[in-house]
């Protein structure tokens, strides 16, 4: 393209890199933008049942989502208030991320964010108040990344070993594990004397992660945007990387071409749960501070949303979970303010989820291009296989 | 009809400019064809000069940019596939479009059912209506048969039952012998010929010499897009043919020269193979290969060959039994041991077993090697290093790619092939294994692959080739050994044998493995 004679190394360089991002993410874009118009229409057409509000009142969706997007970046309080949001988000979404990389589809992402939360719980439980936290943290977030990635290698080992197919044994190792967090804190890690099992509060134990940022953003914060280049480094710059996308690209010919497939299932695997137990980790450590009964979370579920609408590619999940975990924080000022319910962003994550599916952008394109099915499949190949796997 | 009157003059159909443009190619450009009444007409040409986008014109899969489709001697536009059945053009592709769960007859009738009533089929109607159409073309096909229970030959001919059933004037059929034995070829062209005799048109579109040859009456060429030629087959060979396809002179067989063959390189004794559901398909195979000697071994499919292959190269654990590699033992060896033992392996199904579509050239390039420097330095990959060398393979393998980093989907066939012959054949070899490593390819990469396979062989390499098509082992072994039920039944010199005698020993196992089986 450029008169310059291109060298070997200038052709992976910034620019191309940027465009095929783009590339990469154009369809979530257009998923997003979809999403916010029907959700739009919705809230229009709901306007009558709020106070104050004709019966279709187009001026609603602009109010809410304007409160949506001044209470997501309008503040210090809103940013930090998304980026906290978004920390689970990023790390459980680049572990589902990596799973489909690897060709695996980790719908686990519950049980090993739970097991993250008991792992690090575990660890605060047992060590002495009199430690200091500069160990405490480091252990307790060690220990959760370990428990989660355990919780990743079982369904690792199972299908490496006797082909079980990994959507079946997450989904079923989900409900062990979300009993096992139960047992936990009505056993062996409940608060002596307490009515009620609970947990330890882990600020009377120097276990809460140190504020970085505004009123409550936590460290935890950090180790999500350092994970992002991490796995891509891994994922893009390793030969252990280049062996899990070969796996999840064709098995077949990464095992016709010496590697071991079956090691790279349960290391996939593992490493993706340590990721999703690390966000349970540092939820723990970092917002709840405490498991009390009934302690669940959808982030396992989110986390697929994130990994999907970043096409498995880690600087698209880190925008993705950001974008997510602005939804959410933005959610209760468009309460307050246009009085919009907050559950509006579960909604736009459905529907966002839905327009992903259905890849209105390439159907289009497809059906535009001249000859449009040649292109069309020639598109689908290069996108994450993410998308082929769902839709087997 | 009307038409009928003036079929003699004006031809069943007719293409005339048909130009179709995608981004950065002309994949057809002012295409002229014309297909008369009762003829046979074979469309020649390479991978990707363009047939198939004709025939998805005239299918209305594609919209052209420019031209015009007459059909008896009339205008049409064929908005989709619905619209040419409704004129009578049908399609048989290369991978056919059946449900296996339904019969025959079911199948046949997909899409133009003949109802009893608002709410079910009259299978009887279309029961009658197929087995008339099978007793008048000599179709052997039971109605009721489940098409997953067929035959490939069988399930072709349902196909074209189907077409028959839609009463196709203009049949067309995609390189319909790609997937068919000798014989399923010969009964299929036989039916051809019935259905020409019938006063339908066929287009018959293939990249093989011979066939089009055997059963066309006449054959238009295109290459790059464009109709280089068109000509009788009485009137024309397979060296003229072959050159217009290409483009320049080809030698349709590569001269494999003079083998210097030197110390036994590989030595297989009493192998025990088993199969994925532990049938010992290899019941104890020996064989030798010297260095700078190609072996063939020829075999119908299914009798043992993917196994001992799978074994060599060390996908697959030999029961029992030795394999030697220039002195050294490497039994049992994984493939990634085998690989650095100096083993090069081309697998039979390049799409499946040899390439990642998704990733870049250069990725696929460096698939067995990515882990070694300048590859790779400990855990790290050298990416510099790996497009130097890519793009060095792409100019000495003659790799027709815009740039190394294109992804290898969106290769043609032979490109693909090249950039898995690149791959294995770039380093020393003490043995390079070959599973039919020119299915589907066009004569021009074919003679390229040869040429190569057999300059490996000077070099001293041991080759074992493996393939289905007889005529590339009768081609290009200097030996050539006939595999039977897992066993090596007869080993024979590779320029003197007789393609019957060795189609006899293929299809009986000869004196051999009769004797063995009296006495067991």
């Amino acid at each position: 393209m450029s008169a310059t004679a291109p060298t070997a190394r200038s052709r992976l360089s910034a620019p191309a890199w940027l465009r095929k991002l783009w590339l990469l993410l154009a369809e979530s874009v257009v998923a997003i933008l979809l999403a916010l118009v029907v959700g739009g229409i919705g809230i229009a057409a709901f306007s009558g049942l709020l106070p104050n509000h004709s019966s279709f009142d187009l001026g609603l969706p602009i109010a809410a989502y304007g409160a949506l997007w001044s209470g997501a970046v309008g503040s210090t309080n809103g940013i930090t208030s998304t980026l906290v949001y978004s920390t689970p988000l990023i790390l459980a979404g680049l572990g589902v991320g990596l799973g489909f990389k690897a060709g695996l589809f980790n719908i686990g992402g519950r049980g090993q964010f739970l097991m993250g939360t008991v792992g690090a719980m575990s660890v605060v439980t047992l060590i002495g108040s009199s430690t200091p936290g500069y160990i405490t943290i480091p252990l307790a977030l060690i220990v959760g990344a370990a428990l989660g990635g355990f919780a990743g290698f079982i369904p690792g080992v199972l299908k490496a070993t006797s082909g079980a197919h990994e959507v079946v044994t997450t989904i079923m190792l989900n409900y062990i594990l979300v009993f096992t967090t139960y047992w936990a804190i009505s056993g062996p890690l409940r608060l002596p004397n307490s009515p009620q099992p609970i947990t330890v509060d882990v600020t009377t134990r120097n276990g809460a992660l140190p504020i970085v940022l505004g009123r409550d953003g936590h460290i935890g914060i950090l180790f999500a945007l350092l994970a992002v280049p991490l796995v891509w480094f891994l994922l893009y710059r390793t030969t252990l990387g280049f062996e899990l996308r070969t796996a999840g690209a064709n098995s077949d010919a990464a095992r016709y071409a010496g590697m071991k497939t079956r090691q790279l299932i349960v290391l996939a695997m593992t490493l993706a749960g340590a990721l999703c137990g690390l966000a349970g980790a540092t939820t723990l450590l970092g917002v709840v501070h405490q498991i009390a009964p009934g302690y669940d979370t959808t982030i396992g579920f989110d986390a697929i949303t994130v990994a999907l609408l970043g096409r498995s590619n880690p600087v698209g999940i880190m925008l993705s979970g950001l974008l997510l975990g602005g939804m959410r924080a933005g959610a209760q000022s468009m309460q307050i303010s246009p009085g919009v319910p907050a559950e509006l962003v579960d909604a736009l994550q459905a529907i966002i989820l839905l327009f992903l599916l259905v890849n209105v952008l390439r159907r289009w394109r497809a059906r535009r291009a001249p000859g449009g099915s040649a292109s069309a499949s020639a598109d689908s190949t290069e996108i994450a296989p993410a998308f082929g796997m769902v839709a087997k | 009809m009307p038409g009928e009157a003036a079929a003699t003059s004006v031809p069943a159909l007719e293409m005339r400019g048909i130009t179709k443009r995608y981004p950065g190619v002309v994949a057809n450009d002012h295409i002229n064809l014309d297909v008369r009444r009762g003829e046979i007409h074979a469309l020649l040409g390479e991978n990707g000069a363009g047939k198939t986008t004709l025939m998805n014109v005239l299918y209305g899969l594609a919209r052209p940019n420019e031209g015009q489709i007459l059909l008896d001697g009339k205008p049409v536009t064929i908005a989709g596939p619905s619209d040419a059945i409704d004129r009578g053009i049908s399609m048989v592709h290369q991978h056919f479009m059946l449900v296996p769960v339904l019969s025959v007859a079911e199948n046949v009738v997909l899409g133009s059912e003949t109802m009893a009533n608002r709410l079910f089929l009259d299978r009887g109607e279309a029961n009658k209506r197929i087995a008339a159409l099978a007793k008048r073309f000599g179709f052997a096909l039971d109605p009721e048969m489940k098409v997953g229970s067929l035959s490939v030959g069988q399930q072709q001919r349902v196909e074209i039952l189907k077409a028959l059933y839609r009463d196709a004037q203009i049949l067309v059929l995609d390189e319909p012998t790609a997937v068919l034995t000798p014989q399923e070829t010969d009964e299929i062209f036989a039916l051809l010929r019935k259905l020409a005799a019938d006063g339908r048109s066929i287009v018959f579109i293939s990249h093989k010499l011979y066939e089009v040859l055997a059963v066309a009456d006449r054959i238009t060429v295109i290459r790059r897009g464009r109709v280089i030629g068109e000509r009788k087959p009485s009137e024309t060979t397979e060296a003229e043919l072959a050159e217009l396809m290409v483009g320049r002179e080809v030698e349709l067989t590569v001269d494999r020269g003079v083998s210097h063959a030197g110390a036994p390189m590989l030595q297989v004794e009493g192998l025990h193979v088993a199969d994925d559901r532990r049938q010992e398909v290899v019941p104890g195979a020996t064989l030798q290969i010297r260095a700078g000697e190609i072996l063939g071994i020829a075999g119908v499919a299914g009798n043992g060959q993917d196994e001992l292959v799978e074994a060599l190269i060390g996908l697959r654990r030999p029961s029992a039994g030795k394999v030697t590699l220039d002195g050294r033992e490497v039994t049992g060896f994984s493939p990634r041991a085998m690989n650095e033992a100096g083993v090069g392996y081309v697998p039979g199904d390049r799409q499946r077993f040899g390439l990642i579509l998704a990733f870049p050239l250069y990725d696929n390039l460096v698939l067995t090697s990515y882990y070694r420097p300048p590859f790779a330095h400990g855990f790290l990959r050298e990416d510099a290093a790996v497009l130097e060398s890519a793009d060095e393979q792409v100019e000495r393998f003659d790799i027709r790619v815009p740039s190394s980093t294109v992804a290898t989907a969106t290769l043609s066939g032979g490109n693909q092939q090249k950039v898995v012959v690149a791959r294995e054949f770039d380093r020393p070899l003490k043995l390079l294994v070959l599973d039919q490593p020119t299915r589907g390819l066009d004569v021009g990469s074919i003679e390229f692959i040869h040429r190569q396979i057999i300059a490996k062989r000077d070099a001293g390499t041991a080759v074992l080739l493996v393939s289905a098509e007889l005529d590339e082992v009768m081609e290009i072994s200097d030996r050539i050994a006939v595999m039977f039920r897992g066993r090596i039944v007869a080993e024979l010199d590779g320029r003197t044998a007789d393609k019957s005698q060795v189609g006899l020993l293929m299809a009986t196992g000869g004196d051999k493995a009769t004797a063995e089986e009296a006495t067991a």
